[in-house]
């Protein structure tokens, strides 16, 4: 028999690890000399309060669902990517090079084409690490943390050295050109008779990341390829006696992985700065981990996980602007829900498998 | 009345739901050899893992040497003069036999006088035991044999006067276990006390003074080995009389369905495991292979069923299979034709956190029947399952629960019941009873026989002999990745296989 | 004459840039020998970092913000036992949380503090570790090849380089030669083994991690307190995972560890100094050389230069069957 119900395991062990967090987090901004009820009201208006602050909100969340899904498609196949930070780098080099270089006529195909290249350039990002855990077992952690770092030189040898428009100090690529412009929330809106935010980032690019929630279900649940990644992610001698090759399913998955991570430019450079500038992704790879453990690793799981770290991250810049509380309290909050979802899963898991287990002989 | 070296009373021990030892008493005299027997899952290595304070009862008492003694850690049954040699050797590969002895029990904070010590006391336990090892050498360097001396002397190093020992026979030889009885005989002569845990019953009545018997956590009955016989001992582990042998019409064999020729093997260490050999399986006969664990067995399903690859020449219906790449892996071999009941059902044969229902097409998930467009039938795969469930009788009928909350024999079933139902040309089976109730063995058996009546090829991978002569039309020994013979089991008995998977060619071979 | 001096600068810049290193990867050496993975090393050094900074920083003794500085590493290695050897938890995980726990609360400290957006005060006189001279350095300095060798590679290094390097010899010694090393690289290797033979797994396990506290401390500390003058957001910069790479490189071997980090000290030693670097035509960039560890240790973990084979119970926790 299992230990407990599914609904406990799905819901009850995220809601409670997550309230421990919270806990902690309160009493962070105690520690700091800060009012927790203040702060919280602060980042519920900033975050929520407004269009602008929506806006915000699902700007960032767009970011978390292209990584939290880049980790979990990963985890899957009981592969641990941390290397989403670099791979969305990577996505943002070759968003800025379709957008840069070639003259779009419109931005419907702009995007088609920069979708194509960022996913690519994560893929290809992610295909060494694959190939050599899969190939020469080399571990993925460790190469993918080498890559990140691998990443940002990359990238800052080609904003210094190479797509730094002349004369320019700033280590950035040149705007994009209008026609690449993607519509935002507020262009979208507008026509519907919505007033949205027209400050706000948010754009189109939100549909993409709820499509993305919807294929990646779909793959992880509903195809071949879904079941033998979860095969191999279960077990991988039963995945060698159903004939499922691990190194091709470790390879697949990580290009997903990869891919996905990297789709994110087409958010935060395509969407957003409409150009390419050091540290674009400012984080959102390593906040993939934690979307992705609070989500349980399933799409509708990473979407939900996603708004609230949107809200988090448009809720602590609020506070950062309005009171001396530094955004790294969002950081601590991160590692916080890492820590109590991830690595203490078993701290809240075990007292409650005691629990139902009492409940069911008392139910006997 | 001597007072008993061990006692235990009202023993109960539950992993969450699972009761694996239900208040169980027993007592020991000293200087006797103890049989435990039961069933796979009995729960005999669980008691003497709470003896030795590897797991803490939940429940009951133990008295050592007529004393209530609390065990709540290893250590203490060290202290009380307890030592375990466990199924699974608990031996750190890369130190040296010496190292291994020495840890835990060092004098002093520096390493050279301890190792200096346990030398010196070595070389007088091995002279006294005759316990021959080479202190130098590294685990990973020595046999399986040398490995359960080195955990002896381990016990013995420990002053131990209690010494439980688990399954060891289940890696050795005949010879080599006789040569181990001995040993015992030796130690019990000593004056010390011995538990020997097994499931084989020929050892219980060899090498025991008195035999308890247990069954689904508890203990059915404590008797004197010389007032008992195997068949009243069987009887008491399983509950009722006991089929010994199969039902089954003499084969018809057919013409040769897998030829195998000069087949070689290497593991991924490098180290070549399967030798050159050759077989044939005919189509309508079941060919067993006898052998102790590790003499290339499991590599060879492995190579047949496409999960290693191999060299030499292997042939299905005449036609030559690949031995490496994409034409020699699972999904290649079941296109072939070969159906396969793997050794670990629970490593390999099933994904133990799929539901019953995903698990039914494990290894067929690419079959059309199972497709709707670029996504799976899902439906279609929960209709199927709900057929095999009825069909194969699995217990609880439900294809919603998830494989590892099935039992044993229920889980087997269900990958019986996949492989069997492809109607394979050849079925390949490892170990199909190991760790399955009685009632699930027959039922398996059954269907073994029933598909070698339909005309296909069965080649069977056994280490339990018993299981070999019952289901056998003909069986071939393993050793060292040879095969050291043919026989036909009415012509032969246990003590001719068991030379020939000991390595000791017979006259024929 | 030119030349070789710039060969010892650069090699005096070496040493210092390889301690921290060295440190922690000696830390890592503990943790991983008993079969605890540790990708939070970085985040342990840079919570010494910034509370040795911020108690020398208010008290003036560089001494009590070493402490500190141990104490605050030893609390982050006390959620990593607590996690990955109490609660089985994933080491890896448990890794990553504590890296960004420690990047987010030493901001956050520091700004509650100190309000100078997330550094300390800068430290002078003796709230810094002051270089150690060695007898006639100054005298010896004139002497051709000997005399910079003495004066500037050797001596006037701070005390905790020269206890960074004693401790490669000790921890060869503890590991090779003393009970409780024989018992540490056991459970690395089966913990089962260590604990049937009656010794507790899990205090082996919390000693190990704890010895890595003290050894990130020390590390945090030369950071903030003798190679800079005080903590600035994020001053580890990678060094905890150029520790781990060091580590593998190594495979999990104290002296060839000292090797490994000082190759790497070299590295990020000629990226400071030469930033691009003329090769007869050829100009490395700089950000080649910032990448080189990272990219070497990749090519080390494929395999192209030995295999290297972790503790063969790493990254597991020790379960009992069942």
């Amino acid at each position: 028999m299992d230990k407990m119900p599914k609904w406990a395991d799905v819901i009850l062990i995220p809601l409670i690890s997550l309230i421990l967090a919270a806990i902690l987090s309160t009493l962070v901004i105690l520690a700091i000399g800060e009012n927790p009820v203040e702060a919280v009201n602060l980042m519920v208006t900033g975050a929520l309060g407004s269009t602008y602050g929506w806006g915000y909100t699902l700007y960032y969340a767009t970011n978390f669902m292209f990584t939290g899904l880049a980790v979990a498609v990963a985890f899957h196949a009981r592969l641990f990517n941390i290397g989403g930070e670099g791979q969305a780098m990577l996505g943002g080099l070759g968003v800025a090079m379709v957008c840069l270089y070639v003259p779009w006529p419109h931005w419907s195909i702009a995007l088609l084409a920069a979708m194509a290249a960022g996913m690519l350039f994560g893929a290809a990002w992610a295909a060494i690490p694959a190939y050599l855990q899969a190939k020469r077992g080399s571990h993925i952690v460790i190469t993918t943390i080498m890559f990140n770092f691998i990443a940002a030189a990359l990238l800052n040898y080609m904003l210094v050295n190479v797509m730094r428009p002349a004369g320019s100090q700033d280590p950035a690529t040149a705007r994009f050109a209008e026609a690449v412009h993607l519509p935002t929330l507020h262009e979208m809106l507008a026509p519907i008779g919505i007033n949205f935010s027209k400050a706000a980032p948010a754009n189109i690019s939100l549909i993409i990341a709820v499509i993305a929630c919807i294929v990646v279900w779909a793959l992880i649940w509903r195809t071949r390829l879904g079941y033998e990644i979860r095969a191999y992610g279960h077990s991988e001698t039963g995945a060698v006696y159903a004939g499922i090759s691990p190194v091709r399913i470790t390879i697949v998955a990580m290009l997903i992985s990869g891919a996905l991570a990297g789709l994110m430019a087409i958010n935060n450079v395509m969407g957003e700065a409409e150009r390419l500038v050091l540290n674009s992704t400012e984080g959102a790879g390593f906040i993939g981990i934690a979307v992705a453990l609070m989500g349980r690793s399933h799409p509708f799981g990473v979407f939900l996980a996603a708004i609230l770290f949107g809200f988090l991250y448009q809720g602590g810049a609020e506070l950062a602007l309005w009171t001396s509380i530094p955004r790294e309290l969002i950081v601590v909050i991160q590692a916080l829900v890492i820590l109590f979802t991830g690595a203490l899963d078993n701290m809240v898991r075990m007292p409650l498998e005691k629990l139902f287990l009492a409940l069911r002989k008392e139910a006997n | 009345m001597t007072v008993p070296a061990i006692e235990l009373k009202g023993i109960s021990k539950a992993f969450g739901p699972v009761q694996a030892n239900k208040d169980i008493s027993i007592s020991v005299a000293p200087g006797t050899i103890h049989g435990i027997i039961g069933e796979n899952g009995a729960g005999k290595s669980t008691l003497m893992s709470i003896l030795y304070g590897f797991y803490k009862a939940d429940k009951g008492e133990i008295w050592i040497n007529g004393k209530k003694t609390d065990i709540p850690d290893s250590q203490a049954a060290i202290v009380a003069g307890i030592g375990m040699v466990f199924q699974h050797f608990k031996l750190v590969e890369n130190f040296t036999v010496l190292e291994n002895i020495v840890l835990g029990a060092e004098d002093g904070g520096l390493l050279a006088p301890s190792l200096a010590k346990a030398r010196k006391e070595l070389k007088e336990l091995e002279e006294e035991y005759e316990l021959f090892v080479d202190p130098d050498k590294r685990i990973d360097e020595i046999g399986v044999g040398m490995q359960q001396r080195v955990e002896i002397l381990k016990a013995l190093y420990r002053k131990a006067e209690i010494l439980i020992l688990d399954e060891p026979t289940g890696v050795l030889t005949p010879a080599e276990a006789d040569q181990l009885f001995r040993i015992l005989d030796r130690l019990r002569a000593e004056g010390k006390t011995i538990i020997l845990i097994t499931h084989k019953l020929r050892e219980i009545m060899e090498a025991t003074d008195t035999v308890s018997v247990m069954r689904r956590g508890q203990m059915t009955a404590t008797v004197k080995t010389a007032e008992t016989n195997p068949e009243e001992l069987a009887e008491l582990m399983v509950g009722r009389k006991v089929l010994l042998r199969v039902d089954k019409v003499p084969a018809k064999p057919g013409k040769p369905t897998l030829e195998i020729e000069n087949l070689r093997v290497t593991d991924s260490a490098g180290v070549e495991r399967v030798k050159g050999i050759d077989l044939t399986v005919r189509a309508g006969e079941i060919v067993g292979i006898a052998g102790v664990a590790g003499n290339g067995q499991s590599e060879l399903l492995e190579v047949l069923g496409g999960m290693r690859p191999g060299s030499g020449v292997i042939k299905l219906n005449g036609t030559p299979l690949a031995l490496s790449g994409p034409e020699a892996d699972g999904q290649a071999r079941r296109a072939q034709g070969i159906a396969h009941v793997p050794e670990d059902r629970q490593r390999e044969g099933l994904i133990m956190d799929f539901h019953a229902w995903e698990n039914v097409a494990f290894g067929y998930h690419r079959d059309l029947a199972y497709q709707r467009g670029i996504f799976m039938n899902n439906a279609a795969l929960r209709a199927d399952t709900e057929r095999k469930i009825e069909k194969f009788d699995v217990r609880p009928p439900n294809g919603w629960l998830s494989a590892k909350n099935f039992s044993g024999g229920n889980q087997q079933k269900i990958v019986v019941a996949r492989e069997i139902e492809r109607n394979p040309d050849l079925l390949l089976v490892g170990q199909p009873t190991r760790g399955v109730d009685i009632g699930a063995i027959e039922f398996i058996h059954k269907q073994i026989v029933a598909l070698r009546d339909q005309g296909k090829a069965i080649l069977l991978v056994s280490v339990e002999l018993e299981e070999i002569f019952s289901l056998s039309d003909r069986i071939a020994v393993m050793f060292d990745g040879h095969i050291m013979g043919e026989r036909l089991p009415h012509e032969t008995d246990e003590k001719e296989l068991g030379l020939l998977m000991a390595g000791v060619a017979g006259e024929a071979a | 004459m030119e030349l070789f001096l710039t060969i010892v600068q650069v090699l005096d810049s070496t040493i210092r840039l390889a301690t921290p290193l060295l440190l922690a990867c000696l830390a890592g050496l503990y943790s991983e020998r008993a079969g605890i993975f540790d990708i939070g090393l970085e985040g342990k050094m840079l919570m010494a970092a910034f509370f040795s900074a911020a108690v020398a920083a208010v008290t003036g003794s560089v001494w009590l913000g070493l402490l500190a500085g141990i104490a605050s590493s030893l609390v982050l290695s006390g959620l990593h036992g607590l996690a990955s050897i109490t609660f089985r938890g994933n080491q890896l995980i448990s890794g990553v949380a504590i890296n960004f726990l420690a990047a987010g609360l030493t901001v956050l400290v520091a700004q509650d503090w100190f309000q100078q957006g997330g550094r300390t005060p800068s430290l002078f006189g003796g709230g810094r570790f002051e270089p150690i001279n060695f007898p006639f350095a100054e005298a010896l300095s004139g002497v051709p090849i000997i005399g910079p060798i003495y004066a500037e590679l050797l001596s006037g290094h701070s005390i905790l380089v020269y206890v960074a390097f004693l401790m490669v010899p000790a921890t060869w010694w503890v590991l090779f030669r003393t009970r409780f090393g024989l018992r540490l690289r056991a459970v690395g290797e089966n913990p089962a083994a260590v604990d049937t033979a009656g010794v507790s797994v899990v205090g082996l396990r919390y000693a190990a991690v704890a010895i890595c506290g003290v050894l990130c401390g020390i590390a945090g500390a030369y950071l903030a307190t003798a190679l800079q003058a005080g903590f600035v957001k994020d001053m580890t910069a990678g060094r905890g995972f150029i520790a781990l790479a060091a580590l593998i490189f190594a495979k999990w071997r104290p002296w060839h560890a000292m090797w490994a980090c000082l190759l790497f000290g070299l590295l990020q030693a000629v990226a400071l100094r030469f930033q691009n670097i003329d090769l007869g035509g050829i100009i490395i960039p700089v950000q080649v050389m910032d990448a080189l560890p990272y990219i070497l240790t990749v090519v080390i973990l494929a395999g192209f230069v030995g295999k290297a084979v972790p503790p063969r119970a790493g990254g597991e926790p020790y379960v009992k069957e069942r």
